[in-house]
């Protein structure tokens, strides 16, 4: 499974790693709906850093498509909310 | 994955699709894509470029925020040697306000520099991906068929794509962030042209506008701390030195004026 990280690089994660991953996803969905902002730093550092510390970085000289794209590490809290609202990072 | 990987991963493989979609052929989506990520290193450098130019004037205004800085602390000295208290205070209020717009665009100057350095890696990481590209499109021309040539064509083509929209979004918040940051550059500015930090002994009798919107900008809890350790500096370090002593042993009754220093100083 190919991760981006967004403004990063991309990784290259067992497929085993997907549970993991959502796990810590939902976790950031939680806070964000919560409206609970002090905890959303350290949780959606926690689901970036898993993608890299347990991914392979992929070269930069390999083309390869991600199946998973997480947003930049530099998301703010309220950005999150806007990628759940529909209005989004990027505009459609 | 629902929520909000979910979106960004689908809303990225849309845009990708769009871009890619308008060539039919291998060799037009091949032209079509390089000519694509060609303009994309283009545009990146620009927004490089507009980067260092909102930082560069970031840090212009810093500089002269910090004389300004020294300035006002030594008419601020001077006011209290002179004993002129009221003006000692504007020049406080007024360093106090030019210290807070130094330590916004400390904190702006470095966001700006993290902008800057994403930009120029992911140029770097565009540029590689465009490389490897070119390189990968003449050896699947070589090896396969047309068809099996236009299925890996256009799976490398997307690759690419992806990249680029990556470095799309990352200009794309350069460049709000670098409008954020004029917005404060202006903000400095209007304050430096209203004679905020001008020199206070250019100043008049009485309050102008300007001391008025600087007693509120100015946090005057710190104004008053300030003012008086400097009162309790000046008076300790010169013409008192009996002033000295007594603020390290106390138990003297001292002169009448000798004790209301003290006792503002330990207020502070």
């Amino acid at each position: 499974m190919i991760v981006r990280i967004s403004g990063e690089d991309q990784y290259e994660l067992a497929d085993g790693d997907a549970e993991r991953l959502n796990e810590l996803e939902k976790n950031v969905v939680t806070i964000v709906e919560g409206g609970e902002e002090t905890r959303f730093g350290d949780a959606y550092n926690a689901l970036l850093d898993y993608v890299r510390t347990n991914g392979t970085r992929v070269g930069d000289d390999q083309i390869e498509n991600s199946q998973v794209i997480l947003p930049p590490s530099d998301l703010t809290f309220a950005e999150a909310g806007k990628e759940f609202t529909g209005e989004g990072l990027i505009p459609d | 994955m629902a929520g909000l990987t979910g979106r960004m991963s689908t809303v990225v493989k849309a845009k990708v699709s769009k871009l890619l979609d308008r060539a039919e052929d291998p060799a037009e989506t091949l032209d079509y894509s390089y000519q694509k990520q060609v303009e994309q290193l283009q545009n990146v450098k620009k927004g490089i470029a507009d980067v260092v130019t909102a930082k560069k004037r970031l840090q212009m205004q810093e500089t002269s925020l910090q004389k300004s800085v020294v300035k006002l602390d030594t008419q601020a000295r001077q006011a209290v040697a002179a004993g002129q208290e009221d003006l000692a205070r504007t020049a406080l209020e007024r360093k106090n306000v030019a210290q807070t717009e130094l330590q916004g665009l400390d904190t702006q100057v470095t966001e700006l520099e993290e902008q800057q350095q994403r930009l120029t890696d992911s140029e770097q990481k565009l540029r590689a991906k465009i490389e490897a590209f070119r390189t990968k499109k003449e050896v699947i021309k070589a090896q396969y068929s047309a068809a099996e040539a236009q299925v890996r064509i256009s799976e490398a083509a997307t690759g690419v794509g992806e990249q680029m929209a990556d470095v799309g979004l990352a200009m794309q918040r350069a460049v709000d962030k670098t409008e954020n940051m004029k917005a404060r550059a202006d903000a400095v500015s209007e304050l430096e042209s209203a004679g905020t930090f001008d020199d206070v002994t250019a100043l008049g009798s009485g309050e102008d506008d300007i001391d008025r919107q600087l007693k509120q900008l100015s946090s005057q809890p710190a104004v008053d701390d300030e003012l008086a350790k400097m009162k309790s500096e000046l008076g300790a370090g010169g013409a008192a030195p009996q002033l000295a002593e007594q603020n390290e042993a106390a138990p003297e009754p001292a002169a009448a004026d000798a004790g209301e220093q003290p006792s503002q100083g330990g207020a502070a």
